[in-house]
């Protein structure tokens, strides 16, 4: 016997819950016209549409692709698109044990990144070294580039993973976009030994 | 006729005499220790001889022994005859002061790398070595690491951030 075709017969309706939308900025609003800060706007365009770039190198790694997979769906905060070229990323993520060997590696991808670019460290042995207290291992990122935000856990769940992006989307819609042109910000690469 | 312990120690003995200076079985596998300057020479003699034919090096490590005095660093060389599928061992001991070793990497091409892990690890001088250099820690390493003369944890380490780690 064929099968028979099923039809959605009890379409929910979600005309009264709304599609989340972003939130509009402050501003004058008029007809025919919304007035605004560029900065919010831009910062509104850059926090939406981050391109993540995966640094993975082990266990933290598995779980940032659950992350990005369906079941977890990072693409519904605005990263669809996961870059694997520095160039076109803002968001380095890097995920898993960077032995010491690795750091000037990681130190150059992220000196490829054209600015503005955040980093996340994701998982214990990013953020610092974990439980690899040895002689080849960077004990933390940090020691190489700078970092925006840490997100513990060994491994740290998708949702943490999550909280984490979000949190550098809300660094990076607040932003003011003379921040990477200040003396602190300046003196925070020089003391990476980056101009 | 397979090849037995006993005939090699015997080959051996008859070749070198005294430079042999210990042969046991631990496990059944024959363990044989020579004098330092003639490791190439025993390696060569078990590679070459037709009997014997030790053609494949499998391992070549480091061992540290830091209350042997005089003899703290130890190259321990793993050959297997596939022919007969019989394996055995090579050790010599070099004082820590002076590990110079006799590169074996003429013989055997793959000794290459892994003096050069050996070297990276305990610092052992591969004298003939075509490009004695780290392969696994970074270049700027001025320590051996596997040399057992570290405290358990590091003192002397300013990497780690003792704040987050409750020390």
């Amino acid at each position: 016997m064929a099968r028979p075709v099923r039809f959605n017969l009890n379409v929910k309706d979600f005309t009264d819950r709304g599609i989340n939308q972003i939130e509009m900025p402050e501003g004058h609003m008029g007809e025919g016209f919304f007035a605004t800060s560029l900065d919010k706007v831009v910062g509104l365009a850059r926090k939406n549409s981050l391109w993540p770039l995966p640094f993975a190198t082990s266990c933290c790694g598995i779980e940032f692709m659950a992350t990005m997979g369906s079941h977890y769906d990072l693409s519904r905060f605005g990263s669809e698109r996961v870059g694997f070229s520095p160039r076109q990323c803002d968001l380095l993520m890097v995920m898993g044990t960077i032995a010491k060997k690795m750091g000037p590696v990681v130190r150059q991808v992220y000196l490829q990144m054209a600015e503005p670019r955040w980093v996340m460290a994701v998982g214990a042995c990013a953020s610092s070294g974990g439980i690899f207290d040895t002689y080849s291992v960077l004990q933390g990122i940090d020691q190489v580039i700078p970092v925006d935000i840490y997100v513990p856990g060994c491994p740290p769940r998708p949702e943490a993973i999550i909280d984490g992006f979000l949190k550098i989307q809300d660094l990076a819609g607040d932003e003011s976009l003379r921040r990477r042109n200040s003396e602190k910000y300046q003196a925070l690469m020089t003391s990476y030994g980056i101009e | 006729m397979p090849l037995n312990n006993e005939t090699i120690i015997e080959k051996i003995r008859s070749q070198f005499g005294d430079q042999i200076l210990s042969a046991e079985e631990p496990y059944g596998m024959l363990t044989v220790t020579v004098k330092n300057d003639v490791n190439l020479k025993v390696l060569t003699f078990l590679h070459d001889s037709e009997e014997l034919s030790f053609r494949f090096l499998t391992d070549l490590t480091g061992v540290h022994y830091p209350d042997k005095k005089g003899e703290e660093l130890c190259v321990v060389y793993h050959l297997h005859n596939l022919v007969e599928n019989v394996r055995m061992r090579i050790k010599i001991y070099v004082p820590i002061e002076k590990p110079d070793v006799y590169t074996a990497t003429g013989l055997f091409s793959g000794a290459n790398w892994m003096e050069r892990e050996t070297y990276d690890f305990y610092g052992i001088n591969f004298v003939g070595h075509p490009d004695l250099k780290r392969v696994l820690n970074v270049d700027e390493m001025d320590y051996f690491p596997m040399r057992k003369e570290f405290p358990l944890e590091d003192q002397t380490r300013v990497d780690k951030d003792d704040e987050m780690f409750g020390r």
